[in-house]
């Protein structure tokens, strides 16, 4: 059905509205509004960040833990670049590689991070523990959360590659997908050196 | 779909990978061995950030690529003065925050 | 929560509301029942993803929403009439005025708001409908699903009773434990991000879907108004997003963002909520300018004055506005220069404000001006909007705010620009696109009934506010003369006040009349160009055809319609031979709908802190989200035998409805 649509739109209507490129402009203007999502966890991060209630204080942060993270984020952008690569060279199956390792990573990543607010929480820096730590959990939680949210994401496109295949449809649900990604990357360099560096400084 | 033919090639996403590695780990360095004083430090490592995050939008997001009028580059730039004003202003706003706590 | 406190008990009012929800709610299911409307409820409205359609529902739940609001005000006017009332329980009047102002804003001025977007920027844009009409859909539904959750807090649970921006403390569990701020909290948040997505879906809209001959430069001012207010929209609906987010972990996690213990901060969220407040009100002020444009020109029938100059100052305005926000606590204490900072940028805005309405005269300078219905609400904004522009001059002085913050002066400035400026900007964009959407146009008589009851009742209720104001008299109060011997005088001002309050409830019963009377006798539109218009809108049928424009229309400039129309009376004029091609059109979808029922359980569970139930109901969304992912079948196309058949048909109808008048 979709073929014969795409058949369609080339055919004859000149006249209109490139549709997977209005899609791709809509979710550039949603990756904004998302950063202004983050801007605001930010701003409350940097207002609060002193707050500690005697408690856990950001020179806590684990080291080694957060040196790992970032660079499994970093490497797993890297993959989903290789992935678009691929998708344009019209390699079915080398997309679809390199979606599932970069899917992979992400899972590493939300694991490590996992790993390091329960040990967190064990030591007693909760999230009711101060203000400071209230920040911290929810500017860097909801990052994870999304993170979280693209690996499902890519799953399902993984499926649907796998049944439909290269299509104008999926090309632009892969570009989108690739975008998102680096968009993740991108904030967490912001979390990694305002939170963390700045905080073990 | 106007924006696949000009996105990058393999070498343009390695050159990114590495620069994006080394401004990774300069602030690390910078940092963890003490080597500039609290403000310089500061500034260099937010620096690093910005620098970092101008890589992934030109080598990995693509931002140069497409036809037409740049609207995805607006909006984005629209997005950054917002995002100064939110942090900057709410830190600049709340700054009386520190003597009275 | 026990059970006995799920429903609301003790007041007659409330156990009366609840009997008429029960009979409406049953007089509903049947008579869809008896009439088998069902199919045709779930097929031609909740399904449809037609901007048209969805224009009419936020119309209807808009006006549904002014009454509800409406009732709240009159409800309070009655408690202040007299001193020493207890009409209300004191608990009641504080839900009371916190549900009107929360009502007003996000459920009624935003959809209203949404609804004009809806109704027209397709059409002026000679486009067949939004960039993303599924998303649209969803738009529409999580505001409804939004505004229910919030209404039911009535009955159920209890209502919110923090203000309509609920600051912290008073927000936080320890003062406001319960379900009320939370149905709060998660009745907006739903809104909030349906408005959201209707921001960016018009950006894209007006800036790719406009008919290919159409420049920005040739955008009708509605169209302009509509883009300036959804770039704000984007600027600033994330933040309110994360605010009600942060005090949702700290009511249901046990945070510490706004609390008084643990570091936390009330003040940091007084700076977020504005930081999205200040810009909303423009947001819904710059369409009702871009209303008051097309009005002007249509009814003074001229080119609108000053084009470029009204473009650039709604931009200016959509920007600015991102930086006056803290003129709304300059008496925080975030310092001296802070809130000169602030209180100049407040003013700044004022200047933009200026061009636009000197515009509109120079418009009307020398114009054939037609009194029409729209025509008059731009009449009473005039003078309205101008007084209330003024007394927020004279609050945006920090130094002076100290004196009038908090007090009924400032409830007197800032209705009579939302009322001056948002809802006669409203009222006159429904009573001049009416006819395009609905196909006839609204009585005159009972509207200008309707009109002038507003505008006397508008007076007599403000005016008195603001001396009040400089009595003393603080915002939220109760009752006044408690105990015996401190008489302030307010008593008179107060009575006159409820007087004028009960005449603008009695003009908008006027109007409901007459859009009920209008259903049956109201003049038919025949010609789909029922003002003499200047824009695209006009030059289709009215109402129009599911895709809009059989052909694309081509525009060669400002006005484009006006200009045709005037290619057309020249002798030898031969219209172009039409040559129609399929279109391509989305397939209606139930998603957006089942979507928006998942949020309800999930912001509903949460509501009353039963987790289980809110993570349910958030799977159900991302599963919905998985399930529309997986579909691909979603566009058609409208063959060119129905086009014509369809072209056809509304012709002949256009000429018989011609010879028969």
């Amino acid at each position: 059905m979709q073929q014969s649509v795409s058949a369609h739109v080339s055919d004859h209507d000149h006249g209109h509205v490139d549709q997977e490129g209005l899609k791709v402009l809509g979710f550039w203007i949603f990756l904004v509004t998302d950063c202004l999502l983050f801007a605001t966890f930010f701003a409350t991060y940097a207002v609060l960040h002193n707050h500690t209630n005697g408690g856990f204080t950001a020179k806590e942060f684990d080291i080694p833990g957060f040196i790992i993270e970032t660079f499994i984020l970093l490497i797993s952008s890297f993959t989903s670049g290789l992935a678009v690569l691929a998708m344009n060279k019209g390699n079915k199956k080398g997309l679809i590689r390199w979606l599932i390792v970069t899917a992979a990573l992400g899972a590493t990543f939300v694991g490590f991070e996992i790993n390091e607010f329960t040990h967190m929480v064990a030591e007693g820096a909760t999230i009711s523990k101060s203000a400071f730590l209230t920040s911290f959990f929810s500017l860097v939680g909801t990052h994870g959360l999304h993170v979280t949210f693209g690996i499902f994401w890519m799953i399902g496109l993984i499926f649907q590659l796998s049944r439909k295949g290269i299509t104008p449809v999926t090309k632009r649900k892969i570009s989108i997908i690739s975008l998102y990604w680096h968009f993740l990357d991108a904030v967490w360099i912001f979390i990694f050196t305002v939170v963390y560096l700045m905080g073990v400084m | 779909m106007s924006n696949h033919h000009d996105t990058g090639s393999i070498k343009a996403y390695i050159i990114g990978f590495i620069l994006s590695i080394v401004l990774t780990i300069i602030p690390l360095v910078l940092v963890l061995e003490h080597l500039l004083s609290k403000s310089a430090l500061v500034v260099s490592i937010l620096v690093a950030a910005v620098l970092q995050f101008v890589i992934q939008l030109f080598f990995f997001m693509h931002i140069r690529d497409g036809e037409g009028p740049r609207y995805n580059v607006m909006a984005l730039i629209l997005g950054l003065v917002f995002v100064v004003t939110i942090v900057a202003g709410a830190m600049w706003i709340m700054s009386f925050n520190s003597q009275v706590q | 929560m026990g059970k006995s406190h799920f429903f609301v008990t003790g007041d007659p009012m409330i156990y009366g509301a609840d009997v008429s929800i029960v009979l409406a709610m049953i007089a509903i299911v049947f008579s869809l029942t008896y009439f088998k409307k069902w199919g045709y409820l779930w097929r031609e409205w909740i399904t449809t993803v037609d901007h048209k359609k969805i224009g009419i529902m936020y119309l209807l739940s808009s006006l549904i929403m002014l009454f509800r609001g409406g009732v709240d005000a009159i409800l309070m006017r009655l408690q202040l009439a007299i001193p020493n009332n207890h009409f209300l329980p004191s608990e009641h009047y504080n839900e009371i005025f916190t549900t009107h102002g929360t009502i007003m804003i996000l459920f009624m001025a935003m959809p209203f708001m949404f609804a004009l977007f809806n109704m027209v920027v397709p059409l002026q844009l000679g486009a067949r409908d939004v960039a993303f009409p599924m998303l649209n859909a969803l738009s529409f539904w999580l505001f409804f699903i939004g505004a229910m959750l919030f209404n039911i807090s009535f009955v159920i649970g209890g209502s919110a009773d923090a203000g309509w921006l609920s600051y912290p403390p008073l927000s936080e569990n320890a003062f406001s434990p319960g379900p009320g701020q939370n149905f709060w909290i998660w009745g907006i948040q739903l809104s909030g991000i349906g408005s959201l997505a209707t921001g960016i879906n018009f950006i894209v809209t007006i800036l790719k879907m406009r008919t290919p001959s159409m420049r920005l430069r040739d955008m009708p001012l509605f169209s302009w108004s509509v883009l300036s207010s959804s770039i704000a929209i984007l600027g600033v609906f994330p933040i309110l997003t994360v605010t009600l987010a942060m005090l949702t972990i700290d009511r249901l996690l046990g945070g510490h963002f706004f609390t008084m213990d643990a570091g936390g901060n009330p003040m940091m969220y007084v700076n977020l909520i504005w930081m999205w407040g200040h810009p909303e009100v423009y947001i819904v002020v710059l369409p009702a300018f871009g209303v008051y444009s097309e009005v002007v020109a249509t009814f003074s029938r001229k080119r609108i004055f000053g084009y470029g100059s009204m473009v650039f100052s709604m931009i200016a305005i959509s920007v600015v506005s991102y930086y006056t926000w803290a003129h709304h606590f300059f008496t925080m204490g975030a310092g001296a220069d802070v809130n000169i900072v602030f209180a100049i940028c407040t003013m700044i805005i004022a200047i933009p404000t200026g061009v636009k309405i000197f515009n509109w005269l120079f418009t009307m300078f020398r114009g054939r001006i037609r009194v029409t219905q729209p025509m008059l609400w731009f009449y009473a904004f005039v003078p309205t909007f101008l007084v209330g522009g003024a007394t927020g001059v004279m609050l945006a002085a920090a130094p002076a705010d100290y004196q009038y913050h908090n007090s009924y002066f400032l409830i007197a400035h800032f209705h009579q620009v939302l009322i001056g400026g948002v809802v006669f900007g409203y009222l006159a964009g429904m009573y001049y696109w009416f006819p395009k959407i609905f196909g006839f146009k609204l009585n005159d008589r009972l509207g200008k009934w309707g009109f002038w009851l507003w505008q006397i009742g508008f007076y007599v209720c403000f005016m008195p506010q603001y001396a009040l104001g400089f009595m003393g008299m603080t915002r939220r109060i109760y009752t006044y003369n408690q105990s015996a011997g401190w008489d302030m005088g307010w008593a008179p001002l107060n009575m006159i006040s409820t007087v004028g309050a009960f005449l603008m409830g009695l003009g908008f019963v006027f109007q409901a009349w007459q859009i009920i009377y209008s259903l049956k006798h109201g003049e038919r539109d025949v010609t789909g160009d029922a003002w003499d218009g200047r824009t695209l809108e006009w030059s289709i049928p009215s109402p129009p055809p599911i895709y809009n424009f059989a052909v694309l229309p081509t525009v060669k400039g400002l006005d484009a319609w006006w200009y045709q129309k005037e290619e057309m009376k020249k002798e030898g004029y031969k219209p172009e031979p039409v040559k129609y091609e399929p279109i391509h059109m989305p397939k209606n979808t139930g998603i957006p709908f089942i979507m928006s029922i998942f949020w309800f359980i999930a912001g509903f569970g949460f509501t009353f802190e039963w987790m289980w139930m809110g993570i349910i109901g958030l799977i159900g969304v991302v599963a919905t989200l998985f399930a529309r992912s997986f579909q691909y079948d979603t566009d058609y196309y409208i063959s060119v035998e129905e086009i014509e058949r369809t072209e056809k048909a509304l012709r002949n109808y256009t000429s018989v409805q011609r010879s028969a008048n």
